[in-house]
């Protein structure tokens, strides 16, 4: 059939084919070897700077200024350039210029190394993540379990970081953020593993190919799962809700707050790219990949993969300009007491789900059965637990009135009286 | 095995692994003796990729350098009126004596035998590890969780502050 | 140019010297602690270098052994641990040398 995506190194629609055909044409006359150290370089090229680099200064700091400002009724960065598109490069340059001090009894070579520390995960991310059927840069046999050692890096760059101030405020920073990331942690792997358990491996690429072979995304065969990784990946990430660590208004900036100038633009920079890197990753085991049910023969799989991405880090974006902070103990509570035995709930399920499919020999229409299932109980498990534990909602939400001016958008309450309004 | 690369790798990684363990040695303030340690930990995981574990690699961040690591951290802070210095004790003389001399027949024994060894030996990837586990070594796993339970209530039993029972903050 | 099983063994030997050394000399109880894992971390690495370069009726056996004691390290550290914070909220010291009170 015409248009189907091929092996020749011209079909740009699988980038993979033009890297193994450069690839192969350098190794014919370069050293045995050389080649090995070629090809990680140009993935990297690929991944991080042109795709990485521009989402994290395009979607990461404009697109996400301007649509929290949306959000809350204003207009985000529009000064710099037409709509604001050179903002990026004006944080950036500010950044470059600004005195980087360090305090006189700082752990210098610590402080100087905490950064370089929290930019290499970020970038080591990227590397197992597949973009098309040939586009992953190393293929580990365990990658989902090289997403979560990773990710568990950053935390001691963050902790390196708060220590090295020699400030009280920086240390706790540094404290609240270790304890929130290792109790988010946990419930992390355990929504993994019942993803794993589900697909029945542990490689990214073989998990696409699951979700392609059954034309189903796993966001609707486990949504229990998906819910708690957002939740759990949008603590690690230190975003609002959970971002306690540089909490403005609390401890002046956490564990940032003797970075000045580009070393804080490091840490910025990469907290975004922590975030693409994690939407990825959802985007890869949640969303099915580069696959869109039959339609990454024709469109590039890395154009679905990127869009998807996108989608999901826009997610992020809504929930941060929604939602309030929550306080730290807060925070441990809903993490050991809600959302571990949520997890550890979630694997029972998926472990009889998967036992019981096995004996039937993998049939293709269980799967249907399975997400009907797993999405009752995801919508019937949360309050349950939720009054179990003795969290109660309101009763009689109180609902904010604006002022008549502003038009409302709240319809007033029909037995207001007629002396409070203006 | 073979190759330029995993030479290279192997030897970068021995000096790596190495020169951090020596560093957790000599290191004066104990913090940067722990972010040696946290080096020496990832260059084993590094090893650990090279012999074809990578299960075990990646479970070696996440438990040492994820887990272990920070808890050592945590004590440090918890800690904070004993002394951070990373000095010896009088035994070091002959702590050092010791470890030289056992270096040495360490090093002399295993160059100097005769491993029948096999260049590549049948690989043992996740899917084995896990039914090996689960069948042949189903009770040392069972007992592996109880290990991990008693280790659990145990330590929080003796790190609980033992006067001031914390009132429970009412979210 | 190739890497034996002797390198690895050496190395993991050297590990091990270096983390006894580190745990018979240290002042510190969390030195002492740091070099308990050194010397963890050198077993693995052995274990590991074996499972790759010998047969076996039973392949798995080295990975499961290291399983075991990435497992035992754990719960030893969390605990060793928990005894320093101890000990140091009586005697407001982990310095192992005037930890003694067994002592004649």
């Amino acid at each position: 059939m015409p248009f189907l995506i091929t092996d020749h190194w011209y079909d740009l629609r699988d980038l993979a084919n033009l890297c193994n055909q450069v690839l192969s044409w350098l190794g014919d006359f370069l050293p045995h070897g050389l080649v090995y150290i070629i090809a990680p370089v140009i993935g990297f090229l690929f991944a991080f700077m042109l795709f990485t680099l521009p989402t994290q200064l395009y979607l990461g700091v404009l697109g996400e200024r301007r649509l929290i400002g949306r959000v809350q009724s204003r207009l985000g960065p529009n000064r710099t350039g037409k709509f604001g598109v050179l903002q990026p490069i004006a944080d950036a340059l500010k950044l470059l210029t600004k005195e980087a001090f360090t305090p006189t009894k700082a752990d210098r070579v610590v402080m100087y190394v905490a950064p370089i520390l929290f930019v290499a995960p970020a970038v080591m991310l990227f590397a197992v993540i597949p973009f098309s059927h040939g586009m992953i840069i190393a293929n580990v046999s365990a990658s989902l379990l090289y997403f979560v050692a990773v990710s568990s890096l950053p935390v001691l760059a963050t902790f390196m970081a708060g220590w090295s101030h020699n400030n009280k405020y920086s240390l706790f920073g540094a404290i609240r953020i270790v304890a929130m990331t290792i109790s988010f942690e946990v419930p992390l792997v355990l929504a993994l593993l019942g993803l794993a358990l589900m697909m029945g491996t542990i490689n990214l690429q073989d998990m696409v190919e699951f979700q392609r072979h059954f034309h189903i995304w796993m966001v609707v065969v486990e949504p229990l799962a998906f819910g708690i990784y957002f939740i759990c990946v949008s603590a690690e990430l230190n975003r609002t809700p959970t971002d306690i660590a540089e909490a403005e208004s609390e401890i002046v900036a956490g564990y940032l707050t003797e970075y000045s100038g580009m070393k804080w633009g490091l840490f910025y920079g990469m907290d975004i790219a922590y975030a693409i890197a994690a939407s990825c990753f959802a985007a890869t085991v949640f969303f099915g990949g580069w696959s869109f049910f039959g339609l990454d023969h024709w469109v590039p799989p890395w154009i679905i993969f990127i869009a998807k991405v996108y989608a999901f880090y826009s997610l992020f974006i809504w929930t941060r300009a929604t939602l309030p902070r929550l306080r730290s103990d807060q925070l441990m509570e809903f993490a050991w007491k809600y959302l571990l035995p949520l997890a550890l709930f979630n694997i029972f399920i998926v472990a009889t789900e998967r036992m019981l499919w096995s004996k039937a020999d993998f049939g293709r229409g269980w799967i249907y059965v399975f997400a009907v299932i797993n999405i009752a109980l995801f919508v019937a498990a949360i309050p349950i637990w939720a009054r179990f534990i003795g969290y109660r909602p309101e009763r009689t939400p109180t609902r904010a009135r604006l002022v008549r001016e502003a038009g409302g958008y709240v319809p007033l309450a029909p037995n207001a009286a007629q002396g409070d309004q203006r | 095995m073979d190759g330029v690369g995993v030479t290279i790798t192997f030897w970068i990684l021995a000096v790596v692994t190495l020169g951090a363990a020596l560093g957790v040695m000599a290191a004066r303030n104990l913090l940067h003796a722990v972010l040696f340690l946290i080096l020496t930990f990832i260059g084993v995981a590094g090893f650990f990729v090279l012999l074809s574990a990578e299960f075990l690699a990646m479970a070696q961040i996440i438990i040492y350098v994820g887990a272990i690591a920070v808890l050592v951290l945590f004590a440090i802070m918890l800690t904070p009126h004993a002394g951070r210095s990373n000095g010896e004790t009088k035994m070091v003389l002959p702590a050092g004596l010791l470890a030289l001399c056992l270096a040495a027949i360490f090093v002399f024994v295993l160059t100097d035998t005769d491993w029948s060894t096999v260049s590549t030996a049948p690989g043992v990837g996740v899917t084995g590890l896990g039914e090996a586990l689960l069948s042949t070594w189903v009770l040392p796993f069972e007992m592996a969780s109880v290990l991990l339970t008693a280790a659990l209530v145990g330590a929080i039993m003796l790190a609980r502050n033992p006067e001031d029972e914390i009132p429970e903050a009412r979210s | 140019m190739s890497v034996g099983l002797e390198n690895f063994l050496v190395v993991g030997a050297l590990l091990f010297c270096i983390g006894l050394f580190v745990a018979l000399s240290k002042r510190n109880a969390i030195g002492v602690l740091m070099g308990l894992e050194l010397m963890l971390n050198a077993v693995n690495l052995t274990l590991l270098a074996f499972s790759r370069f010998t047969t076996s009726p039973n392949p798995a056996a080295g990975h499961v052994f290291v399983v075991f004691i990435i497992t035992v390290a754990a719960a030893e550290a969390a605990v060793a641990l928990a005894l320093a914070i101890s000990v140091y909220r009586n005697r407001s010291t982990v310095d192992v040398d005037q930890i003694t009170l067994l002592r004649n």
